[in-house]
């Protein structure tokens, strides 16, 4: 692993090594550049996961102090805690289920396709299917992603068979064991899935692809990685002619330090992103970096997310392999005579004992509660995601009134549902509710999302600089050297879980920062 | 719902290396805390094969014995479960005491919950009647008190090998090598999928 003085201005510096950030290190790394990884969490490994859903929390979870505000459930329900998402080397690669889609065509034109939804700030973004698809195409081959370049689909566990039973008798055509970055054969030097079901716990057999055992190793193995763990980034510096600098971080030691930088890409995650880019606010930026739009940290989008669990009167032990080991993609078309625009996928999801009691009925008590937990072994699971609207005022912001460890502002994320994502929201869980009932259902329960895992769109790409933050490459339209590198650069949210795109996007945006490093115009 | 829950789940998730093993069985005669439960597993129950002997035994460090019995007669109430054993609510009434003895505050409003418990029972809320017990904890449904003993029944109920034993599930499976040949996909009461939409395991 390389090491680079911390006055060596002509690295690349990366904050976060999740998808986006461990990603575009490596990538960037491969084609020459220095780079500086930046990553506030410890570096576990497979051999360090825990098949324990609470201790493992404590080791991956972000768990640093936030606050919440607005009408969405979750701030009811988890108001110290508006995501579910990771804080270690590999950033929420390491807690993601794994599902790989590509957005479709018409969600990247979202503006045009639903209109002028009111209460929306909805916005086309500024590429297209076609620019991303060689990219989405060296993504799946990067991650393994199944039902792609040959590779096979994954064995459908029980959990998948209800729902695959429930999906053909209720009508549905598209139900499969999914598009999945979780090897259903031994591929590049990684074995395949071992259906341990555990899969937000960490992969510990390494089927499943993230960041921590992939990109950043391969990265090291150039010479060209100086990966620092336990390195929150507090500050982004810039010159007076408005280029960023350098990054300050803490280091492990508790210790400030200064790293001089020649770009900064932060990828930091949807909250922490925009958290940082405010943090740095200076005279010359009196409202941020990158902030003249007004945009950073608005937009936020979580996904329209619910779950329904069902009861069986036969066993079912959901618990069993893949935690998402499939999906019904008939509802992700946008049909708006359902009564909403975009459209949402089904994906089976389980929990163990302690979090299906965490998060089955949050608040919830008596009789009906516990015929759930004593159900268990006869549940199966499917979790709801679809597209949200993004709002200005679904917001990111500084809550000074509250500081973090590092005696820094605590970021506030407020969010109020559009009516767009309660219609969805109730259409989904009557189709879930449908497909259960189909395979035999004896009772069923909508459980309200979890602590958000897609949060995106804080720093959103737009054609126009008054829209948005960055560019269609990530780079932003303030400061030229400065970009976003994770899902906040989201324009609009799709239908899809994430990864893939973010992974996709950061593929993209490498090739452009070394053609520009290359060309001297950063 | 305040902060309390959140910090909760982070405390239990960060908390002391708790293993996630049986109460502690210790012999009578050498405890010294503030309150004592006690019980017996029943010979039936599946857990009586998990622990060391059928009797337990719980000291309480802070909370006086009566404090813990109403505490855990009030996690029965919340979390009814046919058969799932006293030894199981026993672990909320372990946890509340920890937290009393962490913090004055929580001690107050414990001893004060439970007062308000016995008084809505009108006089016992331990001997009261079921339908006593219930109208009792509903009557102080949204209180800091409620909110408190709620909250910590999710973690300490259903976070223990007693819970898992009782409701079926293993746990770890790593150590096992996963259910790749341990039943993953031995679900036979509904027609198998279609070998497109679910292909054949990975043989090597």
């Amino acid at each position: 692993m390389a090491k680079f003085e911390l006055n060596d201005d002509s690295v690349v510096v990366i904050i976060g090594s999740g998808a986006g950030g461990g990603t575009l290190a490596n990538e960037l790394c491969q084609k020459g550049v220095k780079v500086v990884l930046l990553e506030a969490g410890k570096h576990e490994s497979p051999a360090t996961f825990i098949n324990d859903e609470w201790k493992s929390f404590g080791q991956l979870a972000w768990l640093d102090k936030r606050t919440t505000s607005g009408t969405w459930r979750v701030a009811k329900d988890f108001s110290g805690l508006p995501a579910w998402i990771c804080k270690t080397v590999g950033g929420t690669t390491t807690h993601w289920a794994g599902a790989s889609l590509r957005l479709h065509e018409h969600e990247l034109r979202a503006r045009t396709v639903y209109g002028d939804i009111k209460g929306a700030s909805l916005l086309d973004w500024p590429l297209t299917l076609k620019d991303l698809e060689p990219f989405y195409s060296r993504a799946e081959d990067k991650m393994g992603v199944t039902r792609t370049h040959d590779i096979p689909g994954l064995p459908g566990n029980n959990n998948f068979k209800v729902m695959y039973a429930g999906a053909k008798k209720a009508g549905y055509k598209d139900c499969n064991t999914g598009h999945m970055a979780i090897n259903s054969r031994p591929r590049k030097d990684r074995g395949s899935c071992l259906q341990i079901g555990f899969c937000f716990q960490g992969c510990k057999s390494g089927a499943k692809w993230s960041t921590l055992y992939t990109e950043i190793p391969a990265a090291e193995k150039t010479g060209k990685l100086d990966l620092r763990p336990q390195a929150h980034a507090l500050k982004i510096e810039h010159n007076d002619a408005g280029k960023v600098t350098g990054v300050v971080y803490r280091d492990a030691d508790g210790k400030d330090q200064r790293q001089k930088a020649r770009v900064v890409c932060v990828a930091g995650n949807s909250i922490e992103t925009p958290r940082l880019l405010l943090l740095s606010a200076s005279p010359k930026y009196p409202d941020g970096l990158a902030n003249s739009s007004g945009q950073v940290g608005r937009n936020y989008m979580r996904h329209m997310t619910g779950s329904v669990y069902a009861v069986f009167n036969e066993p079912v032990h959901m618990y069993r392999g893949t935690t998402m080991a499939g999906i019904i993609t008939d509802e992700a078309a946008n049909n708006p005579k359902r009564g909403f625009v975009g459209g949402y996928e089904m994906e089976t999801l389980s929990l163990g004992l302690p979090f299906m009691a965490a998060f089955l009925d949050p608040g919830g008590w008596g009789p009906d509660f516990t015929y759930f937990m004593d159900n268990y072994t006869r549940l199966a699971g499917m979790w709801l995601v679809g597209e949200d609207m993004p709002r200005p005022t679904n917001r990111v912001t500084l809550n000074s009134a509250e500081k973090d460890q590092y005696g820094l502002a605590v970021p506030n994320v407020h969010f109020d549902d559009h009516e767009n994502d309660v219609a969805m929201r109730n259409h989904a869980y009557a189709a879930g509710e449908k497909v259960y009932q189909a395979a035999g259902a004896v009772r069923t329960f909508r459980t309200p999302p979890y602590p958000s895992t897609h949060n995106l769109g804080t720093c959103r790409m737009s054609a126009n600089p008054r829209d948005g933050v960055c560019n269609k490459w990530g780079q932003t339209h303030d400061v030229a050297n400065l970009f976003i590198s994770d899902g906040s650069q989201f324009t609009t949210g799709g239908a899809e879980n994430p990864t893939l795109t973010i992974v996709t996007l950061a593929i993209r945006q490498a090739g452009y920062l070394a053609e520009q490093l290359g060309k001297r115009s950063i | 719902m305040d902060f309390n829950r959140v910090t909760l789940l982070a405390d239990h998730a960060h908390g002391p290396a708790q293993p996630r093993s049986l109460i502690p069985l210790t012999r009578r005669e050498f405890l010294k805390g503030a309150g004592i439960l006690t019980g017996t597993l029943a010979a039936s129950s599946i857990l009586a094969a998990l622990a060391p002997s059928r009797a337990w035994a719980l000291e309480l460090k802070t909370l006086a014995s009566a404090q813990g019995d109403a505490l855990l007669q009030m996690g029965k109430v919340l979390y009814p479960h046919k058969g799932l054993p006293d030894a199981v609510y026993a672990l909320l009434a372990k946890d509340l005491d920890a937290a009393a003895g962490k913090d004055p505050k929580t001690a107050q409003m414990l001893t004060e919950g439970v007062a308000a418990l016995d008084k809505a029972a009108g006089g016992s809320f331990v001997t009261a009647s079921d339908a006593k017990k219930l109208e009792a904890v509903k009557s102080l449904e949204g209180t800091p008190f409620f909110n408190t003993v709620r909250g910590q029944c999710i973690t300490s109920l259903y976070d223990n090998d007693m819970a898992f034993a009782h409701f079926g599930y293993p746990g770890p499976s790593w150590d096992k090598g996963g259910y790749i040949n341990r039943g993953f996909n031995d679900l036979k009461w509904l027609p198998a999928p279609s070998a497109s939409a679910s292909p054949a395991p990975y043989k090597a």
